[in-house]
């Protein structure tokens, strides 16, 4: 068990009222890290210490956690960070193609991130939007039936800071470690935004209602 | 579970591939097959961790009732019921083959590495996959690599290409020592063992985890490499280090010890035992060991002697002079009832003390009126309602009654209590009740507890003795509620010692030396004329007499003085030493006479553990041909022409069983009124330690990977105090006495603003020998 | 002739749908009030006679689920909603809550309410952020209007609701890994028997259900069991979402009455994309076994799909035309079952291992028909040997796709590699991969 002195008192305080929505303190363990990633861009040695101190385990038993979940991750990751679905659905409805291309655009390879700290690329399993196959994650927003030619806009809209709103999500894209705080339980008021629902999610219901 | 439950387990019966066999209710499958002798195969199964159920070696099929699982089910997951019938890799082909894919399974990332493997020869997965495996691999595929091995500690190894994932590391490392330092970490193929890499697996216990890999995934640092299995001959032995008890098995190649494991004893250390048991033996086969006889010339060395030269040598230093025996706390029961007979006998003196440590009249009053007829034992703690450790640290001071009070509180939340003067690691673990004292202040402590009740346990460490009537008021708690009481010294020794009377007040059995006729009974089976009525003068007043001149010659026996006092050294050097010891130390540098004797794996002998059970062991190591302290002492007591008549272990314990033990009037005890703590100012505190059960003791010696997981010394103190001395957690303080100091970093600490806390004897905090004390003094604590 | 029920959908056209406004302007939370009124025994059991059974895939009856709490047991009682979705081809919960999340927090209050649970969880995937966006709206939103918290409603009923995201793990969706995942372990499955009705959450009586089946409580409260069991076939009551993926013209959601045949959604939905063919399907996610044209008609219920030879699941249908290699296909699923593997148990963790190498060489066009009978007995030494599911899913594509396609796997050795063109299959397959 280590300390919690890294963290400034503000972000202390936000740890303390993380722990305390749940009933038994462990619990809090996953939204501390999404919130350590929050802070650091990944799970630092600081954010396990400190989760160690904060929830009274060995930093042992914060590591063999965070090592279970893909969303925590070891090493920096990109301000943008690109995940290509290439799950079956997705990679023969054309993910294969947009991660070749996405690769190739930006010059980096699978869990890499760009020299500028701006994007990096992961390969994705099923995010639940099949029916808007091909999908890109970025920092965990949908952006849905995309084509190589549309992930080559988005790198480099990400590179020049100016990167496209995602399909079904706010108006403009947040940073990972913006959207690592929204993961923590910390609302950033933008649940206002976006669409309500895409196309195929509606599809039936127009059926239905062009029946009825 | 009351023990009355415990009588009424129902009984279940159920048939194993054709043989009924009935098991109390709760029972696994795999070990109801084990009672008909039906192997099934298994790596994660293990009978004191959880069911885990995840290596699934060890399907089999189950149906109850006529109705059958639909597929194989984990033997070792599954209680038994009523109407059971199981099929195991015996009848059934589906298990047979589920178990045959298992072991390929396990297989197909395995590096077959076991020409170059510690485990080769004694590996279950080696004899499983000779049982349950294929001949040739199917698998054409890559395997999975790793670094390896990488060290986890500086005493454990560990190689993940080995690993097969069954989690009994972890497991244990969780579950039975309540350190989850390792961890399954990442997920899928890539799982795999490993620690926070900034926190090694620095565990008192990590060893049992290399003893229960079921595959050489995880080995000690010292024994890598060095040995076969087929090549070592195994001896079952008793842990000579502490008084927990452990069984252990001794495994030795060619006179040389390479390894000892935990043994196995239900009622004591289960299967498990502590690292310093396990590594630290080296001691044994060191340089230092003495080979043959010395005697001081006059020119002022020791020199080799014969052992005719050597007797006739110590017994012209004792004969006709006034003596006294220093027996040390580890001694064998035999071996301290040889001490206890040649001091009487042979000396014609009750100047005997196996307490080589701070001691007190008071403790040696209740040793003799209190703890020789005290019973309390393992069984007591798992049945207690509450337990309450009064001058104790079970962790560092007796690691098994630490697992065995954390089993409790894992399984059913023993409340437990602590008088302390920090809320140690084994405290937070064991989730005590911390009752924070400063030194001197235990006895109100104590008098404050209430609600204990008749299945209440109280254990009180040798410590709790430093402090003036502290014992009283332990013995005044235990009373009141009739609640049971256990005393636990830290040294295997020393119940063992107590029970022979090698201590001033008592003959062996417990028997009085002021009862007349106790002294008739000891006697007569001596053969002696008479025994001494006196009292014998304990540790501390032989050793002023020896230094005042009152004394001529001391008989000493594995005695390190700076246990005893910073002046225990000096008071020697006036007096002729006769010092029976396996190794150069201090006190065979002032000696006269040095009598060499074997280390506990040369000799048989019997030490008996905290609860007085007898621990015995038969000599491991044939060839050294060194001889264990009573023989010698006999032979000794034959050249002072006062024989003693003990001339083997065996023949010693025979005359131990013979004599028996008394069933007079023990004498009664007599309270001692409380002391309190000293009064201090600013920059004083009130000094407390104990021993950390990793430190610079003398058997931990020349163990290096050991040494290196030992806990680091610094100085508790209060956040009051830090903040007087504007200190924080690592910064330095100096604490100092007139005679010498100590430069610590600190830990602020929830403890008492006038107290202060550091190891006793560890790396750069050694509190007798810079501090000249161990605790209750007065020292003062200066930013350094 | 519509065979469409958009209930749990009826409002997702409407730009505020997601808000407590947009829910309440078509009597949102009105059945909180109306089951507060009811003993919650009586709650069950109209669950219980309404014929919900889990929409997460397995089917198991709701009502009988929550009846399994024990009651005054004086023990703090949990339940758990799985928005883990993450099976392949499942594509249902995520739009729901994106769209309607207030729909699931009042069957939230209600099924507590039910189960005597003073606390409840959501335990949302991590990979959605503006969906948990949604959900801590709801949630706060509900709070503020006096639905969560202490004196529901003014009745006496305090409940916690607290939203927990996860991160990156697909068995987490398994509910004993989901239930050590919340309390702050690694999500690896546990041991049952204890059922998490006795020792679930903090080892306490615990629900677990699917976002689905407490969405479908509310309606099923204003609306009555009859309403509801009027709905689906005999033992396969109500309506569900059906999600059609792949290669269909108009891909989506579709709320239909359970038994609704493939056949019939996909003249729904357009058919198959324009000039291609159906070549095979999943019903309900990848770990249920394969279909073909074969099984149009197979009714889309947990009988009809069952005695057919694969399973219900997520009704997730994704749906796969001529131009796909079935190999590929089968050997991409294999290799998320072998990243998603938690590693608890040796026949998953190794041979999902096993099992990619040996797909990638058969796709390679590496090997020899001994090879696919060496594949099937490897896949027999993992399947029903596992800790749990998710190594029987892993074998479901495989064994699946070697009934019906056993050709195409000798094509691949036949020919010394794969037949196809990736580019074909693509969405964007004029463009190419421009």
């Amino acid at each position: 068990m280590k300390s919690a002195n890294s963290f400034s008192p503000e972000q202390l305080a936000i740890m303390d009222a993380i722990i305390a929505r749940y009933p038994r303190s462990r619990s809090a363990i996953m939204p501390l890290l999404h919130y350590v990633q929050s802070i650091s861009g990944y799970v630092t040695p600081e954010g396990i210490e400190a989760i160690s101190a904060k929830l009274n385990i060995e930093t042992a038993e914060v590591t063999a956690v965070s090592t279970f979940y893909t969303q925590y991750k070891s090493e920096p990751v990109g301000e943008y960070h690109v995940g290509v679905c290439i799950n079956t659905l997705c990679a023969v409805m054309g993910g294969d193609a947009i991660y070749e291309a996405a690769k190739e655009h930006a010059g980096i390879g699978k869990d890499e991130v760009t020299s500028d700290g701006k994007v990096s690329l992961e390969r994705i399993e099923c995010n639940a939007a099949c029916d808007y196959a091909p999908v890109v994650m970025v920092n965990w927003e949908f952006y849905d039936n995309q084509t190589p030619q549309s992930v080559r806009d988005l790198i480099d809209g990400a590179r020049n800071g100016n990167p496209p709103a995602p399909t079904r999500g706010p108006k403009s894209l947040r940073t990972w470690k913006e959207n690592s705080e929204v993961l923590a339980g910390l609302s950033d008021g933008l649940a206002g935004e976006g669409v309500q629902a895409g196309d195929p999610s509606l599809l039936g219901l127009k059926i239905a209602r062009g029946n009825s | 579970m009351t023990p009355e439950a415990l009588t009424e387990v129902e009984m279940i019966t159920v048939v194993i591939d054709g043989f009924e066999v009935t098991v109390p209710k709760g029972t696994l499958v795999i070990r109801a097959a084990e009672k008909l002798g039906i192997q099934i195969p298994r790596f994660c199964d293990h009978p004191l961790l959880s069911p885990a159920g995840a290596c699934r070696q060890c399907l089999v099929d189950i149906e109850i009732n006529g109705r059958a699982f639909p597929k194989p089910q984990a033997s070792c997951t599954i209680p038994v019921e009523n109407g059971m019938i199981v099929k195991t890799q015996l009848t059934s082909p589906v298990a047979e083959k589920a178990q045959k894919g298992i072991m390929e399974l396990l297989l197909i990332n395995h590096p077959l590495d076991c020409p170059v493997c510690d485990k080769g020869g004694e590996c279950p997965l080696q004899n499983q996959a000779m049982s349950t495996g294929r001949s040739e691999s199917r698998y054409e595929g890559v395997k999975r690599t790793f670094e390896k091995p990488v060290a986890i500690s500086s005493q454990v190894l560990l190689d993940r290409e080995r690993c097969v994932l069954c989690a009994r590391c972890t497991r244990f490392s969780d579950q039975i020592a309540g350190d989850a330092f390792i961890t399954l970490n990442e997920r899928g193929a890539l799982q795999q063992v490993g620690i926070y890499e900034k926190d090694p697996f620095e565990s008192y216990f990590s060893g049992n985890t290399v003893q229960i890999c079921p595959v050489g995934a995880l080995t000690g640092a010292s024994y890598r490499f060095r040995s076969r299995p087929f090549d070592l001959v195994s001896a079952p032995s008793a842990c000579e280090h502490c008084a927990s008890g452990c069984s252990l098995r001794t495994d030795i190649r060619r006179g040389k010890t390479l390894r000892r494991l935990a043994g196995e004893d239900a009622a004591v250390n289960e299967e498990w035992n502590c690292d310093k048991g396990r590594w630290a033996f080296k001691y044994i086969s060191s340089k230092e060991r003495i080979a043959t006889p010395l005697v001081r010339g006059e020119d002022g060395e020791l020199h080799d002697a014969s052992w005719p030269e050597a007797l006739a040598a110590a017994a012209a230093g004792l004969k006709g002079k006034r003596a006294g025996v220093l027996v040390g706390g580890r001694a064998t029961v035999e071996d301290a009832y040889g001490y206890s007979k040649f001091a009487r006998v042979a000396l014609g003196t009750n100047d005997i003390d196996f307490r080589a440590r701070a001691h007190s009249d008071e403790e040696r009053d209740f040793l003799a009126s209190v703890v020789t007829g005290l019973s309390t034992t393992y069984a007591d703690i798992d049945k207690a309602d509450q337990v309450v450790l009064l001058g104790f640290e079970p962790e560092d001071e007796s690691p098994i009654v630490f697992l065995r009070l954390f089993k409790q509180v894992r399984k059913r939340g023993l409340p437990i209590t602590t008088v302390a003067t920090i809320a140690s690691r084994g405290t937070k673990k064991l989730k005590a009740k911390f009752v924070p004292v400063v030194a001197g202040g235990e006895s109100a402590a104590i008098s404050a507890i209430a609600d204990l009740t008749e299945k209440s346990v109280i254990l009180i460490g040798e410590r709790l003795g430093e402090t003036h009537g502290a014992l009283s008021s332990a013995l005044a708690l235990a009373n009141k509620y009739n609640a049971k009481l256990a005393w636990i010294p830290r040294r295997s020794g020393e119940r063992g010692s107590l029970e022979a009377g090698a201590i001033g007040n008592l003959l062996p059995g417990g028997r009085p030396v002021t009862d007349a006729a106790a002294r008739v009974d000891v006697a007569a089976a001596w053969g002696a004329t008479a025994l001494p009525s006196e009292i014998g003068r304990s540790t501390s007043e032989m050793l002023s007499a020896a230094n005042g001149g009152e004394l001529d010659a001391l008989v000493i026996a594995g005695v390190d003085p700076l246990d005893i006092s910073a002046s225990a050294l000096t008071d020697l050097l006036n007096t002729f030493v006769v010092s029976l010891e396996i190794a150069h130390s201090a006190v065979t540098a002032v000696a006269d006479v040095v009598l060499p004797v074997a280390a506990v794996t040369e000799k048989s002998g019997t030490f008996f553990d905290w609860e007085a059970r007898p621990r015995s062991f038969e000599k491991a190591i044939e060839e050294a041909g060194t001889r264990s302290d009573v023989r010698i002492l006999s032979m000794l007591a034959d050249e002072l022409g006062a024989p003693i008549n003990l001339p083997s272990v065996a023949a010693t314990a025979r005359e131990i069983t013979a004599l028996g033990k008394w069933d007079g009037a023990k004498p009664s005890f007599t309270s001692v009124s409380g002391a309190t703590s000293p009064a201090v100012n600013g920059d004083q505190a009130v000094l407390s330690s104990w021993r950390l059960l990793l430190d610079l003791g003398t058997l931990q010696s020349h163990e290096p990977n050991l040494a290196g997981t030992s806990r680091k010394a610094s100085a508790h103190i209060s956040a009051d105090r830090a903040a007087a001395l504007s200190v924080t957690d690592g910064d330095l303080v100096k604490i100092s006495t007139e005679r010498g100091s100590v430069v610590l970093p600190v830990v602020v600490d929830e403890i008492a603003d006038a107290a202060l806390w550091i190891p006793r004897n560890s790396e750069g905090s050694q509190a007798i020998a810079t501090l000249g004390n161990v605790g209750g003094v007065v020292v003062s604590v200066v930013k350094a | 002739m519509t065979q469409l029920t958009p209930v749990l959908s009826a409002h997702w056209d409407e730009k505020d749908s997601f808000t407590i406004e947009g829910y309440k302007r078509h009597g949102g939370y009105d059945a909180v009030g109306k089951a507060l009124e009811m003993e919650p025994d009586a709650v069950i059991q109209l669950i219980k006679d309404s014929g919900l059974r889990g929409r997460g895939g397995a089917g198991f009856p709701t009502g009988m689920k929550w009846g399994f709490i024990p009651q005054g047991d004086n023990k703090e009682h949990y339940l758990v909603v799985n928005a883990d979705e993450s099976e392949p081809g499942t594509c249902k919960d995520m739009p729901l809550l994106m769209a309607n999340p207030h729909v699931l927090v009042e069957g939230i209050i209600i099924a507590s309410y039910a189960i005597r649970a003073n606390y409840a969880f959501i335990y949302i995937r991590g990979e959605v952020a503006h969906v948990v966006r949604r959900l801590q709206q709801a949630i706060a939103d509900a709070y503020a209007a006096g639905h969560l918290g202490k004196n529901i409603h003014g009745k006496g009923f305090d409940l916690e609701l607290v939203l927990h995201v996860g991160a990156g793990a697909y068995i987490c969706g398994e509910e004993t890994a989901l239930l050590d995942s919340l309390e702050g372990f690694r999500g690896q499955p546990r041991l049952r028997p204890p059922f998490p009705a006795i020792a679930g959450l903090y080892a306490r009586p615990t629900v677990v259900n699917n976002v689905e089946s407490i969405a479908s409580v509310p309606s099923i409260v204003n609306n009555g069991a009859e309403w509801f069991s009027a709905m689906g076939t005999e033992k396969s009551k109500g309506f569900t979402l059906y999600s059609l993926s792949g290669h269909v013209a108009n891909p989506g959601q579709f709320e239909a009455p359970l038994g609704i045949t493939l056949r019939q959604l996909l003249e729904l939905a357009g058919g198959i994309r324009p000039g291609h063919q159906l070549k095979f399907w999943t019903p309900g996610g990848s770990s249920t076994p394969m279909f073909t044209a074969e099984h149009l008609d197979v009714a889309l219920d947990y009988e009809g799909v069952s005695a057919a030879g694969s399973m219900l699941g997520t009704k997730a249908l994704q749906i796969f035309d001529e131009t796909t290699c079935v190999l590929r296909a089968v050997l991409r699923w294999t290799e998320f079952y072998k990243h998603e593997s938690c590693g608890k148990c040796t026949p998953c963790r190794e041979g999902t291992w096993w099992l990619v190498q040996i797909l990638r060489d058969l796709e390679a066009g590496k090997g020899t028909e001994a090879d696919l009978d060496k594949l099937l007995d490897v896949v027999d030494n993992i399947a029903g040997r596992s800790f749990c599911a998710l190594a029987d899913g892993a074998a479901s594509p495989i064994i699946s796709s070697l009934k019906y396609f056993r050709g195409e796997y000798m094509q691949h050795l036949n020919n010394g590699g794969c037949p196809f063109d990736p580019i074909a299959s693509t969405k964007f397959e004029a463009a190419g991969s421009r």
